[in-house]
């Protein structure tokens, strides 16, 4: 019989808080995380982005009381662990049957800019690399897994852990998605043109593109229900699938038949019919086609009423970290039954009348559908569920 | 679960200027100075590759090495390896020449291994998984957006390089070839991780996720490529091979 897989801790770091209570309250009161930052080392022209402050990463690194050199990309993700472990005792890092997932894009690249580089050794760009010395730290006897699979990375991340967690091979799984804010991919989003020249308005007639953020979210997961934090609620992955475009590197398809086919899969594994999803964590990036190529898939799999943000205009695109840290988000609106209002969202820009919800509101959530997509046509969904109370 | 046994039916390698499909050599670089031996193979592609002639093999092990020592003399001269693979095999995909050295190597291992094991004439396009991993992620291409930026006065990062700074667009550029729509995930291990790979595999097949893959291996940074692609479906094929961690080291390392 397949284990179930249920959530045990979560943590968020981002400009908006350092636990995700404190994100999520910033979310209730519409603050955002993106800010115009007028000089940067990240871009030529001033851009609008969500950058971490670095005096607080040391203020709160400092506290850990770790003597050895970490890079900001490892802090954020030492400062996430340790967080979401210090939660439920009940996980044992150390132990042969946990495992540590991290998705990421990126990693280190910051490292390759020489005036980066800081006395880090050269191997340290290698994601397996900053891996190591992630498993050194918690001293985890199993070598991480690292997906690196553009933006759907953070979801991939949640359905490996589901999929791994079936069996009876591990009985923890940590999943620690992440990525900076570095001149390498600011640069690369600009000459796309694809970033918006103010905070991204997700689905909205005058959207015009990306902002670009940075973030870590650590979701730990087990099979034992036993391990679950007493007076929580028990929320369990149900589903969740992969699917590809086939249609254009870096472009979505313009049918939607990709993530369409990713949803329906998903919600085939959960045995969730599509009435019963009450929430839709959109992916939400503000370019003109993927929010276009949402609200197709999102309409043909008959999803087209259920309630539906993005987040993207509060954390900015954390790529590797975004599914990641959406999801938890999309979990505390199911503890807390609180939807939270896509910031900057005024008027509906896709062609299919999807329902994006505008202001923050109160509702029985006890069904999310998490959605991603990413470059290279890669599409996923994962889908969280309450357990039925007896 | 159900464990079905599944089958390794198919691979190949591109390493060290060589290329093996099933085992046989079908083309190694002495092949660019000889014509005839080219239209042969070309005679041959298709059929088995057994009928190659066997000392090829051999012969090709035999070649003098001298390589030019700088990274970038490396990645030139392994870009051509890879520019006469494509010419040898008449691939004829004009994308081919938009695609970073990441890609191009990918792009010509899977095709070989596509041609003579079509999975897209089988199985549903949403059936059919792609599951690759590497070392060194995008770092060859990731190298040359960084050197567009490092100097402010002399900036000019361009799409068509940035585009291919995810590991993941090898697995799209497949897709697209071969209008494959089903599960996809890319992964990075220091090195090629079989069990992990196996165990993967066999548990997407044996849960009714894909009903065949197309996995391995593809890395290509710093002068060195090495790539392995190989089909498991749950018929032996006329490869033969259990997906099981021990022959799948065994392929990846060159022992038959």
């Amino acid at each position: 019989m397949k284990l179930e897989t249920y959530i045990a801790a979560d943590n968020i770091i981002s400009p908006l808080g350092f636990t995700s209570e404190e994100n999520f309250e910033q979310l209730k009161n519409k603050k955002t995380g993106v800010q115009k930052i007028a000089s940067s080392p990240y871009s030529l022209q001033p851009i609008y982005a969500a950058l971490i402050d670095e005096k607080k990463i040391d203020t709160e690194f400092k506290k850990l009381n770790i003597s050895n050199p970490f890079t900001r990309l490892e802090k954020l993700m030492i400062l996430s662990i340790s967080a979401a472990l210090k939660q439920n005792q009940a996980i044992d890092i150390q132990s042969k049957k946990t495992l540590l997932i991290i998705s990421t894009t990126k990693g280190n690249i910051d490292l390759l800019d020489p005036a980066h580089t800081a006395g880090f050794d050269k191997k340290r760009v290698y994601l397996w690399e900053t891996a190591r010395v992630i498993q050194e730290q918690f001293k985890s006897p199993n070598k991480p897994l690292i997906i690196s699979n553009a933006c759907i990375s953070g979801v991939l991340g949640i359905i490996m852990a589901k999929r791994l967690l079936e069996c009876e091979t591990y009985e923890n799984i940590v999943v620690c998605g992440v990525d900076i804010l570095t001149e390498f991919v600011v640069s690369g989003f600009q000459s796309f043109k694809a970033v918006s020249a103010d905070i991204a308005k997700p689905y909205d007639e005058t959207r015009d593109g990306i902002s670009l953020g940075e973030g870590c979210g650590t979701l730990i997961f087990t099979n034992r229900k036993e391990r679950m934090q007493a007076n929580v609620t028990p929320i369990l992955v149900k589903g969740g699938a992969i699917s590809n475009d086939a249609n254009h590197i870096s472009g979505p398809s313009r049918t939607g038949d990709g993530l369409l086919l990713a949803i329906e899969k998903t919600l085939r594994e959960a045995q969730v019919p599509a009435s019963a999803v009450d929430y839709i964590s959109g992916h939400g990036t503000a370019t003109l086609f993927n929010d276009e190529m949402e609200a197709l898939a999102i309409t043909d799999a008959k999803l087209a009423s259920v309630p539906m943000n993005s987040l993207k205009s509060y954390f900015g695109h954390t790529l590797g970290a975004a599914g990641v840290i959406e999801s938890i988000v999309g979990i505390h609106s199911m503890h807390t039954n609180t939807l939270i209002g896509t910031y900057h969202f005024n008027k509906l820009g896709v062609s299919k009348p999807i329902n994006i919800l505008k202001t923050t509101q109160q509702a029985n959530v006890n069904t999310c559908l998490k959605t991603a997509a990413g470059f290279g046509g890669c599409n996923a969904a994962v889908l969280f569920q309450k357990q039925a109370v007896l | 679960m159900s464990q079905e046994q599944t089958y390794i039916t198919s691979f190949c390698s591109l390493q060290s200027g060589q290329v093996n499909i099933n085992h046989s050599l079908a083309f190694s670089e002495e092949k660019i100075a000889s014509p005839a031996s080219s239209a042969e193979a070309i005679a041959n592609e298709g059929s088995s590759a057994e009928a190659l002639p066997k000392e090829r093999a051999s012969s090709a092990e035999a070649l003098p090495k001298e390589r030019a020592s700088s990274a970038e003399a490396l990645a030139k001269e392994d870009s051509d390896f890879l520019k006469s693979v494509y010419k040898h095999y008449q691939l004829n995909y004009p994308k081919f020449y938009k695609m970073d050295n990441l890609c191009k190597l990918a792009f010509i291992t899977s095709e070989l291994i596509l041609k003579n094991n079509p999975l897209s004439e089988k199985y549903k396009a949403e059936d059919i998984a792609i599951v690759i991993s590497n070392s060194a992620s995008s770092m060859d291409i990731d190298q040359e957006h960084q050197r567009t930026i490092s100097d402010k006065n002399n900036y000019f990062p361009s799409p068509s390089a940035f585009v291919y700074t995810l590991p993941n667009i090898l697995i799209a550029e497949i897709a697209i070839k071969n209008s494959i729509k089903g599960e996809n995930a890319f992964f990075i291990f220091d090195t090629f991780d079989s069990t992990f790979m196996s165990e993967y595999v066999n548990s997407l097949i044996n849960t009714g996720k894909a009903t065949c893959c197309i996995a391995g291996w593809v890395d290509f940074y710093e002068g060195n490529y090495h790539a392995f692609l190989y089909t498991v479906e749950k018929q032996p094929g006329i490869l033969n091979r259990k997906h099981a961690p021990k022959e799948l080291e065994k392929l990846f390392l060159h022992q038959s």
